[in-house]
């Protein structure tokens, strides 16, 4: 059982949890991820660390409530224990040697986008970092972002707040503008991973990208975590989570995404109904 | 007077049409007047041929004997003094080539039961409550066990019976290995895995589940940390796929990943749980092994109405037990046999609609012994699926071999032991199991695992830590 130590809420449907989990801390590194399951008849899912406190013993998880788990996830609070807590898992971000980076964060990918700023940061490389959001009210982690940050770039989609438009369109600016960085972090939905890939490849700018597809147990045991890389089927669990956007197939994530659409609906609903929600009327 | 019937007791099972469409187990047990009365056919030779087949080397005629006179519990004590598992080998062990082979009623006739009396011993002492907690003086050394697979779990009742301080690390959230997510519940109930755990957690191990070894502490860590010794069982848990185009299409499944969410998440149990699988009207599993046999007569289960197995050799060549087979051909899956896939083939937005095969021939005997399936030319068809599951084998997971940099293995990335005491290349370590062998069974994981405990005590005995 591994205790909830604090809970925020960042936005209407994006919380964090501080969880007590000492192994997991002591081992974390940027990059990495956790499988946690919140009660016996649940099921494992994959979260991204989003911070970690070796002294303390702790590993933060953002989360945005969109499936049947993490909306039951949500649904404790501090002093609450998860049932399963297991990691850090996956291959950590190769940062070392980075001078000068842009990280690129969409949505909750900000919150996997925000330890690689830091860790860069505390690095001494000049970190760019981009992060948008669809408006105002969806924004995370601007002042956390600011603090990791050379500088920082807030984009919404319809303009409520930062500049309007996407952070494609922060970065050609940048780009165009002639900064030169040694490498891109781009960290959010595939859709934004795709083009961000894409433009850097114009601009012969590595890439790298956080992929997280359906998982079982996240030990290479499974593969339902496949990925196309460069013509290669990876395992996403344990090849990466991290990947060459440039080599990434996205158009299958995109596909192989929407694997259990059907069974996501019904979990939900079924959850709904039984809070006495809306589904049930 | 023995029991001079050519013919074992029959087993009570469920009926085929009834089966295929729950999760209850098939084989239903025998009955204690059964078990008196196939006890009775052992002829209780004094050479004993049948403990030569058992890799754990239960004694055999010793416990029928007890089950002749009716002395159950003394027949399950039997078990116990060299099987910490017997209800689950008495399910799961091949007996028709290990113990049952080489059965003196065999030669004229069927041989002994031996699998279904141990079975009844093991069942009939948890039924009533019979569970052993023999307490031993300890030693105060501690030993780590990395996997709470048969290999694991049987190291570390053994050791615990010696007297050492036992602590298993599984990486999942429950402990059992491949009889939790891999063994079908038709085949294998959980809920009695669990209680053949329990029996272990009795003696005194400690099971600390969660706990990714290679990624979470190494194995050096864990000898640092007061480890006496360390027994790595983590099996053949990385799935293979073929290699052709169209699998990472929706619906193209390892038997690895579609056999762990239906038992260890218990999918067929959705909504009621919440992780899904998704079997289409027609499934097509890939392979001839048991894990084909327990993923086809799964889809089955789960409302699939046509069911195929396809293998590329002939029925003969077929490494799944008789039995699965038997029992898989009575459920209603289909066998294409002598058939061999080359493409999956998707719809415009990516999900399976059928598999492209083509036909083989046997020509020569091929490295394995078996006749090498050639290609027939022009045989070209596509089999209409929705769902395709790989089942042609598993690789041991390189987790723990590449955080261990002094620890040797082979090239396919088994871990090298001395066969006979499971001792690796790295003093005080030990291993056993598929991850030494490839995937293999169940009896012979908990040899290898009984072999390395004996090893580990003599090798802390002679204070070599």
């Amino acid at each position: 059982m591994f205790k909830i130590v604090r809970k925020e809420t960042l936005n209407p449907s994006v919380k964090l949890m501080e969880i007590e989990a000492p192994f997991v801390a002591r081992k974390a590194e940027p990059g990495q991820f956790i499988i946690l399951r919140t009660d016996e008849t649940g099921e494992r899912i994959p979260l991204t660390i989003a911070d970690y406190d070796r002294e303390k013993g702790t590993v933060t998880i953002i989360f945005q409530e969109v499936g049947k788990t993490t909306r039951a996830l949500g649904m404790l609070n501090e002093g609450d224990f998860i049932l399963d807590f297991a990691g850090p898992l996956g291959t950590p971000t190769h940062l070392d040697g980075v001078k000068k980076a842009a990280v690129v964060g969409g949505g909750l990918g900000t919150a996997i986008a925000y330890p690689q700023a830091k860790k860069l940061h505390s690095q001494g490389a000049e970190v760019h970092s981009i992060i948008g959001f669809r408006n105002k009210d969806l924004i995370i982690l601007e002042d956390e972002m600011r603090k990791q940050s050379t500088r920082l770039y807030v984009t919404t989609d319809d303009g409520s707040n930062g500049t309007k438009g996407f952070v494609t369109d922060v970065l050609k600016k940048l780009l165009d503008d002639g900064e030169k960085y040694d490498i891109v972090i781009a960290i959010g939905p595939l859709v934004m991973m795709k083009f961000v890939s894409r433009l850097t490849k114009e601009y012969g700018i590595k890439t790298i990208v956080s992929m997280n597809p359906v998982m079982v147990d996240g030990t290479g045991m499974c593969g339902g975590c496949r990925v196309t890389v460069g013509g290669e089927t990876k395992f996403a669990c344990v090849d990466g989570p991290d990947f060459d956007g440039h080599l990434v197939d996205f158009d299958e994530a995109i596909r192989r995404q929407a694997m259990y659409k059907d069974q996501e609906k019904t979990a939900v609903e079924r959850h709904e109904c039984r809070l006495g929600g809306v589904f049930n009327g | 007077m023995a029991n001079m019937s050519l013919k074992k007791v029959s087993m009570p099972e469920q009926k085929p049409e009834e089966r295929n469409k729950n999760f209850k187990e098939v084989a239903l047990g025998y009955t204690k007047e059964m078990a008196m009365e196939e006890a009775q056919r052992c002829l209780n030779c004094k050479h004993r041929p049948c403990v030569n087949g058992c890799p754990v080397n239960v004694q055999i005629p010793e416990f029928i004997g007890l089950i002749k006179e009716g002395k159950f519990d003394e027949a399950y004590e039997k078990i116990l003094e060299t099987n910490n598992l017997p209800a689950i080998c008495g399910r799961v062990c091949p007996q028709e080539t290990q113990c049952e082979a080489l059965c003196v009623r065999g030669i004229k006739g069927e041989p002994v039961g031996i699998g279904r009396l141990e079975r009844f011993a093991a069942d009939w002492a948890m039924a009533n409550g019979k569970a052993s907690s023999e307490k031993t003086e300890r030693l105060n050394k501690k030993v780590a066990v990395i996997g709470s697979g048969p290999a694991g779990l049987t190291c570390a009742a053994d050791l615990a019976k010696m007297g050492y301080d036992v602590t298993i690390f599984e990486a999942f959230h429950q402990a059992g290995g491949v009889l939790m997510y891999g063994i079908p519940e038709f085949r294998l109930p959980k809920e009695l895995v669990q209680k053949e755990i329990d029996n272990v957690r009795r003696l005194g191990v400690d099971i600390e589940t969660n706990m990714v070894i290679g990624k979470v502490l190494s194995i050096d860590e864990i000898m640092e940390s007061g480890y006496d010794a360390v027994f790595i069982g983590t099996g053949a848990g990385l799935p293979r796929f073929m290699g052709i185009p169209g699998e990472n299409l929706n619906g193209v499944y390892s038997a690895n990943e579609f056999l762990t969410r239906i038992n260890l998440m218990k999918a067929y149990r959705f909504p009621e749980y919440d992780t899904p699988v998704k079997v289409g009207r027609c499934v097509a599993v890939v392979g001839g092994g048991n894990v084909a046999m327990d993923a086809a007569r799964s889809a089955k289960r789960l409302g699939a109405e046509e069911v195929y197995i396809v293998y590329r050799r002939s029925e003969k060549e077929m490494p799944a037990r008789i039995e699965e087979v038997h029992h898989a051909k009575e459920e209603g899956i289909i066998f294409k046999l002598l058939t061999n896939p080359v493409e999956i083939i998707g719809t415009d937005d990516g999900w399976v609609k059928g598999m492209k095969c083509v036909e083989m021939e046997l020509g020569e005997p091929d490295s394995s012994g078996r006749r090498r399936p050639v290609v027939k030319e022009g045989s070209e068809h596509v089999i209409d699926v929705e769902t395709v599951v790989i089942a042609i084998g598993q690789s041991p997971n390189p987790l723990i071999s590449s955080t261990t940099p002094d620890l040797q293995v082979q090239k396919w990335g088994g871990i090298i032991v001395d066969e006979e005491t499971g001792a690796t290349s790295k003093p005080g370590v030990y291993a056993g199991g598929d991850i030494v062998t490839g995937a293999a069974t169940v009896i012979l994981a908990m040899g290898a695992g009984k072999k390395a405990a004996k090893a580990i005590d003599e090798y802390l005995k002679q204070g070599n830590n």
